[in-house]
């Protein structure tokens, strides 16, 4: 049934790029402004609740419970605002625009483009199979599609916002950095080994053409609907996990004493790294949970290639995704993909340790 | 009777996707079949990398992320 003549819907949708904007900027100024206010004052309040109770806010529990109170509103806050402007920026790309800015796109150049694209384009992890699928079938390079599929997981935008908050902009940046490079080099490798005889016959068979999407203009107030929509998705879904993860760190804070971990994931202890790798592959967890333990796990002796090692692990593969990705690929390739990803961890974590000893 | 398929291989957003359609084709009076598609030859056949995607009478009208109700109402009454 088609609707005739000028259809009296009860509320006439906007199309996108046509929304009205001045009320969103000014609310985002009202909550920038307080968002300032409030933290700033974490600090002291924290302080104040701490000494309100009859704790020594010198003692283990003193110590622990300030930790919590003052981490919890700032790694929220913190987090709250990198996910914002990452879900505003990656209104500016999607799945469809990235496939075909890469398909016929050259190695080496397409693999760095392609992991580039892997942290800024929107992506969930249901839709790795389908995005494969549609990568490649339309002509975009094996190793091109793995720099891709490597990046996305590996670089998110929680597990960023997190280091940022916690660790510092350095180490945010250098986890960037080398997840990017992981990315690439990871993915480059797999094109040379020309594996496409790897994938599942279906797949290799299957030659689609792009599908023709009316191409949506999007205005300012959409970017700014994306960034609260992934602020109410992201954050609402992995607060549990940071405060569970503040809770442990916090207690490894109060009563671990320091260094006690230096001599078994200290930097002295190279076989730490290859360690943290083979625990951190099976197990699944997300950036949330695992940043506030890495850095107190940190705090007490643990070394920074260490740990960054066995959250990327934990992070960029896990065993549910090549579950689905067996889908698609042989055992062999799947094998191939875990093997040239870990080695790349494994190596930035001697890197990390030898470079922030 | 407009065809409506919902692609996606069964994660939540598929599903909340599918609901959404019927949610909103019910609101404006539109009648309308829908369909879920799981199969990920099939999802790949219609050209789309990410999912949930949506056909409308044969269309891909979109790809990737749950949909705004509105945009669908758009689709709908299109």
């Amino acid at each position: 049934m088609t609707l005739a003549g000028p259809a009296p819907l009860p509320s006439a949708p906007l199309p996108p790029g046509r929304r009205p904007v001045a009320g969103r900027i000014a609310g985002l100024a009202v909550l920038a402004v307080g968002w300032v206010a409030v933290y700033a004052s974490l600090r002291p309040a924290a302080d104040a609740l701490v000494r309100l109770t009859p704790l020594d806010p010198d003692g283990a529990l003193g110590q622990a419970i300030a930790f919590f109170l003052y981490d919890t509103p700032k790694v929220l806050m913190l987090l709250t605002l990198v996910v914002f402007a990452m879900g505003v920026v990656r209104s500016f790309f999607s799945p469809e625009r990235t496939r075909a800015l890469l398909s016929g796109r050259r190695e080496g150049i397409g693999n760095v483009l392609a992991a580039g694209l892997g942290v800024l384009t929107p992506f969930c992890s249901c839709s790795a199979v389908p995005l494969f699928i549609g990568f490649v079938s339309a002509g975009v390079p094996l190793g091109v599609t793995f720099s891709f599929l490597i990046a996305a997981p590996m670089i998110n935008e929680v597990a960023l916002g997190l280091l940022f908050a916690l660790l510092g902009w350095q180490v945010a940046l250098a986890y960037l950095g080398f997840g990017l490079a992981i990315a690439i080099v990871a993915g480059w490798t797999i094109g040379r080994l020309h594996l496409e005889g790897w994938l599942e016959g279906w797949v290799r068979e299957l030659r689609t053409a792009p599908a023709d999407l009316p191409a949506s203009s999007l205005g300012l107030a959409d970017r700014i609907d994306a960034g609260t929509e992934a602020v109410r998705d992201i954050v609402g879904r992995v607060w549990p996990w940071v405060i569970a993860g503040i809770a442990v760190g916090a207690g490894i804070h109060g009563w671990v004493p320091a260094d006690q971990l230096a001599p078994i994931m200290g930097r002295d202890a190279w076989w730490s790294v290859p360690a943290a790798v083979a625990i951190g592959i099976p197990m699944y967890s997300n950036a949330a949970g695992i940043v506030p333990v890495v850095e107190a796990l940190l705090g007490k002796g643990a070394a920074l290639g260490t740990t960054l090692a066995f959250m990327m692990s934990v992070i960029a593969l896990s065993a549910p995704e090549l579950v689905i990705l067996r889908k698609v690929l042989t055992l062999r390739l799947i094998a191939v993909f875990v093997a040239v990803v870990g080695l790349g961890i494994l190596a930035v974590g001697f890197l990390f340790n030898a470079l922030f000893g | 009777m407009r065809d409506v398929k919902v692609l996606g291989p069964g994660c939540k957003r598929c599903v909340a996707t599918a609901e959404m359609v019927q949610t909103e084709a019910d609101r404006l009076g539109i009648a309308v079949a829908v369909e879920k598609v799981t199969d990920l030859a099939a999802i790949a056949r219609y050209g789309i990398a990410a999912t949930p995607g949506i056909v409308i009478d044969g269309k891909v009208v979109h790809a990737g992320g749950l949909p705004k109700p509105e945009d669908v109402a758009r689709w709908l009454a299109a």
